[in-house]
């Protein structure tokens, strides 16, 4: 209460609460700074691209006529869910198969080590680089009877997201205490009974909840897709051809001269965001949902 | 594959479901056949044991002979290697990256480290409990007891009896009847590590293992699990870890005293508590160190 400083609680001296203000301020300043181009995102997204977002837009397919109603995107949205949806279908279960290999049975072996180092490796590969490898294998080559086809184009992105699921599967299993292993282990269970009925099920959450990350990540790339599936205008459900797919058609679509299919450029940007967002939320509720039970 | 212990597991089985509320009518004539074994379990014979961890040799050659039947306390300061031995045991021991053991270990004349024998198999017999309560996060009280029989593969058919008996048997019964079907993780510290120990017994192990089994629980909950092991001494033979002197003394027919991986007692309780042979033992029973 005393002004006098006593020696043994002495007062904070008037520089370490200036020094202390400034360093908060600057903490708060670069976290604004860092939120800046994140917020002009989304209100151009939403700005530019609610305009485009109507009745038709969801309900048509880009006809390629130079005058008149361009169409919408409802084959690009359909192309986009049938190839994330197979690349989806490859990626993951050998991802995690991948990774329960490196957390329950390789572990420090020197395979699992080599493993590891290029599956890191893969990580910080270019995802033009994927889609130039499946070009070059299979869409050259015409293989399966067809040039590009979306079924490649979902191997190139199985490709891309396969490191990004081995990965954070694996983060996920190491979570998994060791005496849970030990606990089934102890009871007499063969090593695939205690993965399949205690590893796995006690890192459900993060397995789903990685593995969904992977598959938004994939759903953005245009790049793989350029080089193996191309372009096309119509629905099809034929895998084995050319496809229509959301960041693809906005790549060709932003460098249109006519204004009405650049504004179609930002509702399917706005469109992809939105499908993104929608899988996030579904991740969350999965990941909420298996904890609780 | 190990002959004399599948045809002895078979009857123990019919024997514990006879001990259980006898639902089973055809029990009574099993009973009697089998009361010449009720009581005596079986001997775990530790002989020249040595185990490493990389380059640490944290057991040094141990001879213990565990009678059936008994509980035998294992003491000795932290890091003198009772874990590990016991460990070794159930060969639990090798399932740490660059553990490994030498040395023979018997459940009586079957030869734990035999290269043909099943490593599983081993385990079924040979139950662990361990010093943190581990129920299965993800599955009900139900489905903790179960898991045993499931994650073997031998379920049977009587599946929820010899849960519900498991349950019966560690006095966990009446507190959990009401909610099987809810998380084993919302037990109470001491009701956990009991439904673990009703995991142990619902395979119908011969010999248990205790690694410091009360560290983690308060003494109310201790003092229940202490009265457990003193039941389950009647048709398993046991062996218990404990840091705890008055622990060994009060649940231990028989206490092992430890030293830097080396047995230097091995005496019934009353007698290493009182008139010990080592004076190492009685330093540390009389805690002038350790």
């Amino acid at each position: 209460m005393s002004t006098g400083a006593s020696p043994l609680l002495p007062h904070v001296s008037g520089r370490r609460r200036r020094t202390d203000k400034i360093m908060r301020g600057l903490l708060a300043a670069a976290t604004v700074i860092a939120l800046i181009p994140l917020v002009l995102i989304i209100y151009y997204l939403l700005y530019k691209g609610l305009k485009a977002w109507s009745g038709s837009f969801f309900s048509t397919d880009p006809n390629g006529n130079f005058f008149g109603d361009p169409g919408g995107v409802r084959s690009a949205i359909f192309g986009t869910l049938e190839i994330v949806g197979l690349a989806t279908l490859i990626s993951i279960p050998i991802g995690i198969a991948v990774a329960l290999y490196l957390t329950e049975y390789g572990k420090d072996h020197w395979f699992a080590s080599v493993v590891r180092y290029f599956v890191d490796v893969m990580t910080g590969v270019p995802s033009i680089v994927f889609g130039l490898f499946i070009y070059i294998v299979l869409v050259v080559s015409h293989t399966g009877g067809s040039g590009f086809a979306g079924w490649k184009g979902a191997l190139a992105l199985a490709l891309l997201m396969l490191p990004i699921v081995i990965r954070s599967a694996e983060v996920v299993l190491l979570l998994v205490p060791n005496s849970l292993r030990e606990a089934a282990l102890a009871l007499g269970a063969p090593r695939w009974r205690v993965v399949w009925r205690v590893v796995l099920p006690t890192a459900r959450p993060g397995l789903i909840t990685g593995s969904l990350l992977a598959v938004a990540r994939g759903m953005g790339e245009t790049a793989p897709l350029l080089f193996t599936v191309s372009l096309a205008f119509g629905l099809t459900g034929n895998l084995n051809s050319q496809m229509n797919t959301l960041p693809v058609q906005i790549f060709t679509d932003i460098t249109n001269p006519r204004n009405v299919i650049v504004t179609r450029a930002w509702g399917a940007a706005l469109t992809l965001v939105a499908l993104v967002l929608i899988l996030n939320l579904v991740a969350r509720l999965i990941a909420r949902r298996s904890r609780m039970a | 594959m190990i002959p004399p212990e599948t045809t002895s597991k078979e009857s123990d089985a019919k024997m514990s479901t006879a001990e259980g509320r006898s639902e089973q009518t055809d029990a009574t004539p099993d009973r009697a056949a089998l009361g010449a074994r009720q009581g005596k379990g079986h001997s775990v014979l530790v002989k020249d044991l040595h185990a490493y961890y990389g380059q640490v040799h944290a057991v040094k050659g141990i001879d213990i002979n565990f009678s059936p039947g008994e509980v035998t306390a294992i003491i000795g300061p932290s890091g003198c290697g009772k874990s590990t031995m016991v460990r070794c045991i159930n060969r639990m021991h090798e399932e740490i990256p660059g553990a490994r053991s030498e040395g023979e270990v018997k459940l009586d004349t079957l030869d734990v480290y035999d290269a043909g024998v099943d490593i599983t198999a081993v385990r079924r017999l040979i139950g662990m409990v361990f010093q943190k309560p581990n129920p299965f996060p993800t599955m009900s009280i139900f489905d903790n007891v179960a898991a045993g029989l499931r994650l073997t593969g031998s379920r049977g058919d009587n599946l929820r009896e010899r849960v519900h008996k498991a349950l019966r048997a560690v006095g966990l019964w009446g507190e959990v009847k009401n909610r099987l079907s809810s998380a084993g993780g919302g037990l109470s510290g001491g009701q956990q590590q009991r439904l673990c120990i009703a995991r142990t017994i619902a395979v119908e192990p011969e010999v248990i293992l205790m690694d410091e089994p009360c560290s983690a629980l308060d003494p109310v909950a201790t003092l229940k699990v202490e009265e457990l092991i003193d039941e389950l001494k009647q048709r398993y033979t046991i062996v218990i870890v404990t840091h705890n002197m008055q622990q060994a003394g009060r649940v231990a027919d028989s206490t092992v005293f430890m030293l830097d991986g080396e047995v230097i007692e091995h005496a019934p309780t009353e007698k290493l508590f009182t008139t010990p042979d080592d004076e190492r033992t009685e330093r540390y029973v009389t805690g002038k160190f350790g």
